[in-house]
């Protein structure tokens, strides 16, 4: 018995160490992408010295401040477009029947399944073949491709038979069907709205290869200009920025479990 | 109940864009990339409208069909890293209590909030010739110089892995955590050792999440050129760049569409598969 409970142990501590060497090939990239925003060199080849001046000095890198404004915006215009079609799209193809339903839903996989280089390439050549210009209009469509299919499937694990039988009672008291739309469907499908919403911004934020195609001359991303920087060589106020973004994102994180908390005691409590 | 399914109107309104949307950009353009696949190149790059097999033909040159087959090669090596890697990993997930497990989930999304480009580039600095693990294994006497990481095979397969792993984890984790627990002590009691165990049930109950981290890994791994441009230096390259190239410099249109529809048929074949034994909707993808 005491040999057995001994190997058991011995599986779990072993399994928990595991656990951690896997955790650690993860977190390695992001802990010395940070490392590196505190070294004194122009360009990082190697540890030189620490120095927090790259902190200011990115303020005053425009290309990089430019990308960076701009990915934003498109994010944020690429993400309100999708999450918009998408909350109508997966309640009309959960709720209703009709002839091509299925096309469309399988229609909805490509975006998510094919690599992303083949829809972005199948695209930029339509848009080269009509004369479509490419800019911002162009990065907006690409990246609402691929925002509005992962909405929708976000979206739709939400949708279940309660949220229909809730709608039914608000139609047959008289409300119409936007009050209902508004004030039933929406509120019910919520959560599914708001990870979608979280999705479709960091889906395009991150994105390189639907930017790096359909971007043309002008203005470039904040990922399109980081893969061209490759080249000559990273400088340490772009791993300065990327810091800032990833505690930025982390402390909206926790803030957001913190306000989820209180509301789930509030409710609780009035329960 | 009757009524809405008669009424037009709100179908329309719900399903019109994102059905609209779809068809103008996924299924417009796919069509259209294989029929530009079909047609001639331009003397100064671009399409002529005549047909053509000759960019199929060229993918079978052996310069193209060389880099098809490391392709897939490296691929298939990403995906099997990751099966291995992440299935105990998944597994030691799913044994925990319900609100652990979710926290741990997190705790691999979180890296996945950081740039993707400048996460390679960590791995670049810390590779490198005078990067701090060529200087521990100088100074420890490991190796008597510097070993030439950078731009190899090795480095862009370790990039690779690690961007790919979460996306091998995460659906089987979740096959993992269905798993019905009483069947694994049914099948102890029974007098299966733990190894029969796993094989007979925990396995095959297990396939489906194992076959959508299959397709959530290989596919991308096949068409992803930012991993080689970022930890390759140009000097690696694979379907994506060859396929990014022609619409870039190079300005081979129906090589470049060729080589989509390849990837294409690829994908879609492991779908295929796929279907065979569950439905595209248990893909997990979120």
């Amino acid at each position: 018995m005491n040999r057995v409970e001994k190997k058991k142990r011995r599986g779990r501590i072993l399994s928990e160490i595991y656990a951690i060497l896997i955790y650690s090939v993860l977190y390695i990239p992001v802990f010395v992408m940070m490392a590196f925003s505190f070294n004194d060199q122009r360009y990082n080849y190697y540890w030189v010295g620490f120095t927090t001046k790259w902190y200011g000095k990115m303020l005053t890198n425009t290309a990089l401040i430019n990308s960076l404004w701009y990915s934003i915006a498109i994010a944020i215009l690429a993400t309100v477009i999708s999450v918009a079609i998408a909350t109508l799209g997966a309640i009309g193809l959960q709720r209703y029947e009709f002839r091509s339903k299925k096309f469309v839903n399988n229609m909805l996989y490509i975006p998510i399944i094919v690599p992303e280089i083949v829809l972005a390439v199948a695209i930029l050549v339509v848009f080269m073949t009509v004369g479509v210009h490419l800019g911002l209009g162009s990065i907006l469509i690409g990246h609402c491709t691929f925002c509005i299919p992962y909405s929708v499937v976000t979206i739709k694990g939400r949708i279940s038979g309660d949220n229909m039988s809730m709608e039914e009672a608000s139609m047959d008291l008289g409300a119409n069907r936007f009050q209902t739309f508004w004030r039933v469907t929406v509120p019910s499908i919520m959560p599914g709205i708001v990870s979608a919403t979280f999705l479709s911004f960091t889906l395009s934020i991150d994105d390189v290869v639907m930017s790096n195609l359909l971007a043309g001359a002008k203005q470039s991303t904040l990922p399109v200009l980081i893969l061209s920087m490759n080249k000559s060589g990273i400088t340490p106020d772009v791993n300065a920025l990327t810091t800032i973004m990833i505690l930025f994102i982390v402390v909206a994180m926790i803030l957001n479990n913190i306000i989820k908390g209180a509301l789930k005691k509030r409710k609780t409590k009035e329960a | 109940m009757k009524n809405k399914m008669k009424r037009k109107g709100p179908v329309l309104a719900m399903a019109g864009p994102v059905s609209i949307w779809m068809i103008l950009f996924v299924t417009l353009p796919m069509l259209f990339i294989i029929y530009i696949s079909f047609m001639s190149r331009g003397t100064f790059g671009g399409v002529v409208y005549e047909f053509s097999t000759e960019s199929y033909t060229t993918l079978l040159s052996t310069v193209y069909f060389k880099v098809i087959i490391k392709s897939l090669k490296v691929a298939t090596l990403t995906t099997i890293t990751c099966l291995v890697l992440g299935y105990p990993f998944a597994y030691f997930i799913a044994r925990k209590p319900r609100e652990v497990a979710s926290k741990y989930i997190t705790l691999i999304m979180i890296p996945f909030w950081t740039n993707s480009l400048m996460r390679l580039n960590a791995w670049l600095l810390l590779f490198q010739t005078s990067g701090p693990v060529n200087n521990f294994l100088v100074e420890t006497g490991i190796s008597s110089e510097p070993i030439t990481f950078v731009y190899t095979d090795g480095l862009v397969a370790l990039g690779l892995v690690t961007s790919m792993l979460p996306f091998a984890v995460l659906p089987m984790y979740s096959s993992i955590e269905k798993l019905n627990k009483s069947l694994l002590e049914a099948s102890a009691d029974l007098g299966a050792n733990p190894k029969k165990t796993f094989k007979n049930i925990t396995l095959p109950l297990t396939f489906p999440g194992i076959f959508s981290a299959i397709i959530l890994t290989f596919i991308p791994s096949l068409g992803i050129y930012t991993v080689t441009d970022m930890l390759g230096g140009g000097k690696v390259l694979y379907i994506g760049n060859i396929i990014k190239n022609q619409f870039g410099v190079i300005r081979n249109w129906p090589l470049g569409s060729a080589l989509s529809v390849l990837l294409i048929i690829i994908t879609g074949l492991l779908i295929f598969v796929y279907t065979r034994f569950a439905k595209v909707d248990e893909l997990e993808v979120v």
